[in-house]
């Protein structure tokens, strides 16, 4: 009985966390221009446990910009942040929020 | 056994563990030494059997000089010896051109030639004249626009919908445009042929190139049933989903959102 008890604890059809069919926990990265040579960096998406307002602390001294939270009705609280910043930004999601780096997508040029 | 204040098996058992404790390292050492000088020795011995043979060979080596008709024998063996060594050299190099011995890298290319002359399509070849895309052609129109003039013929190089590729352009780039009368693309914003490449290269991954054949002789249908986009290969038949564009979220620039009263 236990190893058919054991059989049924395994389910094959269960969602095995790699698929691709999950853009909820997506984390985009985006640029957009604009006036001039001026651009923007918006981080969309990110784990709500994080506490955004600290993680936007530490990056604006990091990366020595400046930046905001924004809140969207749909996508949730994003992070702007002036300039094209999204190489530093991808690479501290990754070192520093232990995030896996296939999650984070980068967009942009 | 208590009367008898002591017990036998204990120890002997304790006597035999000493004696053997106190004999084994003694042991081992002198086996480890017997080893090493028991090594030492048949080295030696070899060594010098070594040399006595050696110099068993030179005597008879002298010996045979000094007789001629042993060293004619020899001679004649060692060329028979190295006639043998010869025919078999022979036989290796034939046996290996005979069957399949050249290179293989000569046979590689050999078979791509002639796959790229019967079907090119097989072959992988993107260079064909089919699926060569065009660099995008940008210029400026004015200081904050860009004009994107080859949307059209891009596309359908790709075999794809113009506003399905506008439409992904727009989202990456994070910014909005036209269509001018001569089916060009406006821009908002500033941008390179550089950067409308590596656009448009991630744009044919994800939504042109065959994942499992590498193909982009590829379509994107509409299933009606699920409102879902697929890409169905036409080399090889595959189907994969690919994710609908989505813009995400757009920043407000410039002028902010006149408050709601
Ligand atoms: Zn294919």
């Amino acid at each position: 009985m236990s190893t058919i008890q054991n059989l049924n604890a395994f389910d094959p059809f269960a969602d095995t966390g790699d698929s691709e069919a999950q853009p909820t926990n997506y984390i985009h990265i985006r640029i957009q221009q604009r006036n001039g040579r001026k651009t923007l960096t918006t981080v969309q998406g990110l784990p709500e446990e994080y506490d955004l307002k600290k993680i936007l602390k530490v990056i604006k001294k990091d990366f020595a910009c400046n930046g905001n939270i924004v809140k969207d009705d749909e996508l949730g609280e994003v992070i702007q942040l002036q300039g094209d910043q999204r190489g530093k930004v991808g690479e501290f999601l990754v070192s520093q929020l232990q995030l896996p780096k296939k999650n984070i997508k980068i967009h942009g040029f | 056994m208590n009367e008898l204040g002591f017990d036998p098996s204990l120890k002997k058992k304790k006597k035999v563990k000493k004696e053997a404790s106190e004999e084994a390292p003694s042991m081992k050492e002198e086996d480890m030494f017997a080893g090493l000088k028991k090594k030492k020795k048949s080295k030696k011995v070899d060594e010098k059997t070594d040399e006595k043979i050696d110099d068993f060979d030179k005597s008879l080596k002298d010996l045979s000089i000094d007789d001629s008709s042993k060293s004619d024998v020899t001679d004649f063996d060692k060329e028979l010896e190295k006639a043998g060594l010869d025919e078999i050299k022979k036989e290796e190099t034939k046996s290996n051109q005979e069957l399949g011995g050249l290179p293989y890298n000569a046979l590689l290319s050999r078979f791509f030639q002639i796959l790229k002359a019967n079907n090119p399509e097989l072959a992988g070849s993107r260079s064909g004249p089919k699926f060569r895309i065009p660099p995008p052609v940008c210029q400026r129109e004015g200081s904050k626009k860009t004009l994107f003039a080859n949307v059209q013929e891009i596309a359908t190089v790709l075999q794809r919908n113009p506003e399905h590729l506008i439409q992904y352009l727009f989202a990456e780039l994070g910014t909005s445009g036209s269509i001018d009368g001569e089916k060009r693309l406006v821009l908002r914003g500033k941008f390179q042929p550089k950067q409308m490449e590596s656009v448009l290269r991630r744009y044919i991954i994800e939504y042109v190139t065959c994942k499992t054949c590498k193909s982009m002789n590829t379509e994107l249908k509409r299933e009606s049933a699920n409102r879902l986009h697929f890409l169905s290969c036409n080399s090889c038949g595959s189907t994969r989903s690919v994710s609908s564009i989505k813009a995400g979220f757009q920043a407000q620039i410039g002028k902010r959102k006149k408050a709601v009263i």
